[in-house]
């Protein structure tokens, strides 16, 4: 069976984030100076044939921990999974 | 007396092999050239992962790097206790492979920094650093976009009490200084070791700053090191 995966991965808090900085400074001279605390992360899409659910979860859980995101200064979510098609 | 053996990996988007492989030959070295793909270092007695942009630098700099067929004889050379440099996206690739801690983000400016600058020798204890004197300031290019050094407080505050920072940005005369940051990087830290002190990441480029025809000569002091000690070896 194939699932599809959505994997998040955020810079970690409290790391400054170069580009969601310039990001937030651009939004005021475009006229929106009620936005703040922009982060810029990234968002991977993926399919996993695997046996059953559990087996296509945890190998996603795998790729995302062991490449998609580094430890050191990132953390990663799996978003979301359907059924793929 | 036969030259020590110093391997530079390439990886497919690799640019500063060449000027690597050649500062090897300069320093009196015997340079062989490593192909990602390969399972051996051929032999040699130290490797430099060079600067460039492997495998594009897609996902995060040196991540896919990080998992290349070479790595695996990086990684058993290096537990070995053997000489292992990484140069900018060398630097990049040893953090990603663990072999180094910290990481390396996007410079706090975002922009990308290519200039010359002054590192100082912060310890002498590594294989890239045993002919320099204490506090000696080098004189190296860099050229990166990613060189922010980050790691957590405890990472940091255990670099610091084990001597494992090698190379710090400072002025011309030696001070530690923001304005001599040129990345942001977390205390000012521009290179750094492992606990054993044979594997060194730093971002700035010593491969081109050995010939004095062509610019400073701030990098020989690492080949010295390495060659003296590898030909001390051999003895």
């Amino acid at each position: 069976m194939k699932r599809r995966f959505e994997v998040v991965v955020r810079l970690k808090e409290g790391l400054l984030d170069p580009q969601g900085k310039t990001v937030e400074d651009a939004l005021p001279r475009m006229g929106w100076t009620n936005v703040s605390e922009v982060r810029v992360g990234k968002l991977v899409e993926m399919t996993v044939d695997a046996e059953d659910e559990e087996a296509a979860r945890s190998t996603a859980e795998e790729v995302a921990s062991r490449l998609l995101a580094n430890p050191v200064i990132e953390d990663v979510r799996l978003l979301s999974m359907e059924e793929a098609g | 007396m036969t030259k020590p053996r110093v391997a530079v990996v390439t990886f497919p988007g690799s640019n500063d092999d060449r000027d690597a492989l050649r500062a090897v030959e300069q320093m009196g070295g015997e340079p062989v050239s490593v192909w990602h793909r390969d399972t051996d270092l051929r032999g040699a007695d130290a490797v430099i992962l060079p600067g460039g942009f492997a495998y594009g630098d897609y996902l995060r700099t040196g991540a896919i790097a990080a998992f290349a067929p070479v790595m695996e004889a990086v990684r058993e050379h290096a537990e070995a206790g053997r000489p292992v440099l990484g140069v900018c996206n060398g630097f990049q690739i040893l953090c990603e492979a663990r072999l180094l801690p910290g990481a390396l983000i996007r410079n706090k400016t975002l922009s990308f920094v290519h200039r010359r600058v002054h590192v100082r020798v912060e310890t002498l204890r590594s294989a890239f650093t045993s002919s320099a004197e204490p506090g000696d300031v080098l004189e190296i290019p860099i050229k990166h976009g990613e060189g922010q050094y980050v790691a957590d407080d405890a990472t940091l505050d255990r670099l610091e009490s084990e001597g494992q920072v090698v190379f710090r940005y400072c002025t011309p005369e030696g001070a530690v200084t923001e304005d001599a940051n040129p990345n942001g990087a977390m205390r000012n830290i521009a290179g750094i070791r492992n606990e054993a002190g044979n594997v060194v990441g730093l971002m700035p480029h010593p491969e081109h700053a050995v010939d004095p025809d062509v610019g400073p000569v701030g990098g020989q002091v690492l080949f010295e090191s390495l060659l003296s000690s590898l030909v001390g070896a051999a003895r």
